[in-house]
């Protein structure tokens, strides 16, 4: 009697055994077989049959398997295992739903013409091989470009006042670069707009387009920089003081030198923060048919323009361009992305 | 010798904490810039609200609580028009909250639970690989996700929406009146979903990583297993940061325009209360591209006016949403919070 009532000793310190982490993967996995097994038997098919059958038998099996469950303590352990590996599923399936169905119908359009010519002699629904988005990515650099130089010298002088300075304005500063990173891209595109285009200051223009940008652009590179720029040591600033350095040259021949690799870190992931906004471009920099050099003068076509404009055209071509430029697009920031991330690294 | 001679001449230099005039000038260039996002936001308050001015002085509160956007002859009627432009705000801007909504329920639940992933349950190798997998999704164009949302996406939900009021409709919000789903709060709240949960899903990892480590040990020392470790050690301590997080998503969601403009059908002068399955939605970003393109300088005035409640909004989910998250973090680091 005694032998059977003894609770039998867990043991955490051990590596799950397999049968253990089939055991309590099941909950994730029995949805997704019973899933496959209605949309084989039923009426539901396809890929969204599939999901839908996933998706119920999810809920039913987070509701009813901690009930089958005697373990009060175990209960609990396996309704948060079965909503993490949910939702963890979930939201992986959705991204990868994204980038495939811009990875199929990009490459299957994908002519290496469309990236050498320009809109010039296209019309609406000319077939694939007349013309390109040559003028889109080249307007797409200039204006990103542009806007990387005015806004990374004012990002990191508001990390620098944070760092350095030091001063009683720190939180507020802080404070305000947080809200000034959810000003909605519309509403720095309406601001240029209202500010410059309205007033007559500028025309419709590549730089008035980078401006708007730069404002997106300021909270993202001020952040990174703040975090970079902290984990400068304190001991080599007061090493240069101590040298008789004043604070100016020990934050440009001191702090900044060590914190290089950081601040790229930096200025890229605002590169990548802004090279897809499209409603600002909409409002600034407008658009057009042929590659513009000039930023100063006449509207100017970028990606993101490129592929809302082909896709308000609806023609079959014309998606399929803007799929294609869709692509283009993915594969530049993913490269800006990942840039940012080796760099990352290599500096830990 | 000539050290002597010139040592009398050597003043004894004055030790001073006062900066010297170089370090004086780039410390107020640094102060400069640190207060410039002030400057900057304080300016896009101003010239929004000095070029929406007209409009405010034509229809005062009614522009953000009247239901009609009638473009006209571009003239108010004030003005002697005949056929006079009429600005309401209200379907856009509640369309805008509940479309944030609908984002919210589906997107939280989900940042939440892969956090908790991230930070406890997955080994250490394939939580990196998520953690960088999430932030790559946060910089996924939002174009794109609108191109995904209008070809790929909106057949699908439809799909799902239509399932859903045949089986659900007996639940108010899944019921609807017409038979069409395609472009309905439903599927904008879908596509916005997608594009908030890594926000939220940073911030919640942030500051579930954050976490004493002596104090996940002692819940684990005293027995506790991993879930009820969470619910009694991480959530409690991370619950503030949560919420912060997920003001910023809503911050985000509020003012996400393209994606919205091509998976929403705006219906302008109906307030859609609750039938997210129904073709018939507002935005306020949305409104601003859907309209710019032809509007009278009337007309671009009330669009001024659109923005400036979509910034004052967004702005007012933003300083929350800062406020807690930078209290928490702050709390975290001098160790006020355990």
């Amino acid at each position: 009697m005694s032998a059977n009532t003894l609770v039998k000793p867990a043991k955490p310190w051990l590596k799950r055994s397999p049968q253990e982490l089939f055991t309590s993967s099941l909950p994730s996995l029995i949805p997704i077989v019973l899933a496959a097994i209605t949309v084989l038997l039923t009426g539901l098919s396809g890929k969204t049959g599939f999901a839908l059958a996933w998706l119920v038998f999810t809920s039913l099996i987070i509701v009813i398997w901690p009930i089958l469950v005697k373990s009060k303590n175990l209960r609990g352990d396996l309704i948060l295992q079965s909503m993490v590996a949910v939702a963890t599923l979930a939201f992986f399936t959705a991204v990868a739903w994204v980038l495939s169905s811009v990875l199929n119908p990009g490459l299957r359009n994908f002519n290496f013409s469309l990236l050498v010519g320009d809109s010039s002699v296209v019309e609406v629904d000319s077939p694939l091989n007349v013309g390109g988005l040559a003028h889109a990515l080249v307007g797409s650099i200039i204006v990103v470009g542009l806007a990387t130089l005015i806004s990374v010298p004012f990002g990191i002088l508001s990390a620098l006042y944070i760092t350095e300075v030091r001063g009683k304005l720190v939180p507020y500063v802080r404070f305000f670069i947080q809200a000034m990173s959810g000003v909605p891209s519309i509403v720095a595109g309406l601001f240029i707009y209202a500010a410059l285009i309205v007033t007559q200051v500028f025309p419709f223009t590549g730089f008035t387009g980078s401006l708007a940008l730069a404002i997106l652009m300021l909270p993202t590179v001020a952040r990174t920089a703040e975090e970079v720029l902290r984990l400068v040591p304190d001991e080599l600033r007061n090493a240069a003081l101590s040298l008789g350095g004043t604070q100016t040259r020990t934050i440009f021949q001191v702090v900044l030198p060590s914190a290089k690799t950081g601040l790229i870190t930096a200025v890229i992931l605002g590169i990548a923060r802004v090279a897809g906004e499209t409603a600002p471009l909409l409002l600034t920099a407008f658009g057009g048919n042929t590659v513009n050099l000039n930023p100063f003068s006449g509207t100017m076509a970028t990606l993101p323009w490129y592929i809302f404009s082909q896709m308000s055209l609806g023609t079959e071509n014309d998606v399929a361009r803007a799929w294609v430029a869709a692509l283009t697009l993915l594969v530049l920031v993913t490269l800006i992305f990942s840039t940012a991330r080796i760099l990352g690294r290599s500096r830990r | 010798m000539t050290q002597v001679a010139n040592k009398s001449e050597i003043k004894a230099r004055v030790i001073t904490t006062t900066p010297r005039l170089p370090d004086r000038i780039f410390r107020a260039i640094m102060t400069f810039g640190g207060i410039f996002s002030f400057l900057v936001l304080g300016a896009i308050f101003i010239y929004l609200f000095q070029r929406s001015a007209p409009v405010f002085q034509e229809f005062g509160l009614k522009f953000v609580t009247g239901s009609q956007w009638v473009s006209g002859d571009g003239l108010p009627a004030s003005q002697g028009s005949t056929d006079p432009a009429v600005f309401g705000l209200f379907p856009m801007l509640y369309g805008s909250l509940l479309v944030a909504v609908v984002a919210m329920v589906i997107a939280v639940p989900i940042s939440i639970s892969l956090a908790f992933g991230i930070v406890f349950y997955l080994p250490k190798k394939l939580s990196t690989l998520f953690t960088v997998v999430t932030d790559l999704a946060a910089s996924i164009p939002s174009v794109i996700f609108g191109l995904w949302g209008l070809f790929v996406l909106v057949p699908h939900a439809s799909y799902w929406a239509r399932l859903l009021n045949q089986y659900l409709g007996f639940i108010p919000i899944f019921s609807s009146e017409f038979p069409t789903f395609d472009q309905s709060p439903f599927v904008a709240g879908l596509v916005l979903s997608i594009m908030i949960t890594p926000i939220i899903t940073s911030v919640a990892r942030e500051i579930f990583s954050q976490t004493p480590l002596e104090l996940i040990q002692g819940a684990y020392a005293l027995g506790a297993t991993k879930a009820a470790m969470i619910k009694t050690v991480a959530m409690p301590f991370g619950r503030s940061g949560i919420v912060g997080g997920a003001m910023l998503g809503l911050g985000r969601a509020l003012g996400e325009t393209v994606a919205v403009f091509f998976v929403l059908n705006l219906v302008y002068d109906s307030v859609n209360w609750s039938h997210i399955l129904e073709s018939n939605g507002g935005s306020i970003a949305s409104l601003i591209v859907a309209k710019y393109g032809e509007a009278s300088p009337f007309e671009i005035a009330g669009l001024f006016g659109a923005g400036l409640v979509l910034f004052m909004l967004t702005l007012a989910a933003n300083l929350v949403a800062a406020a807690i998250v930078t209290r928490t973090l702050s709390q975290v680091k001098t160790g006020k919070k355990k």
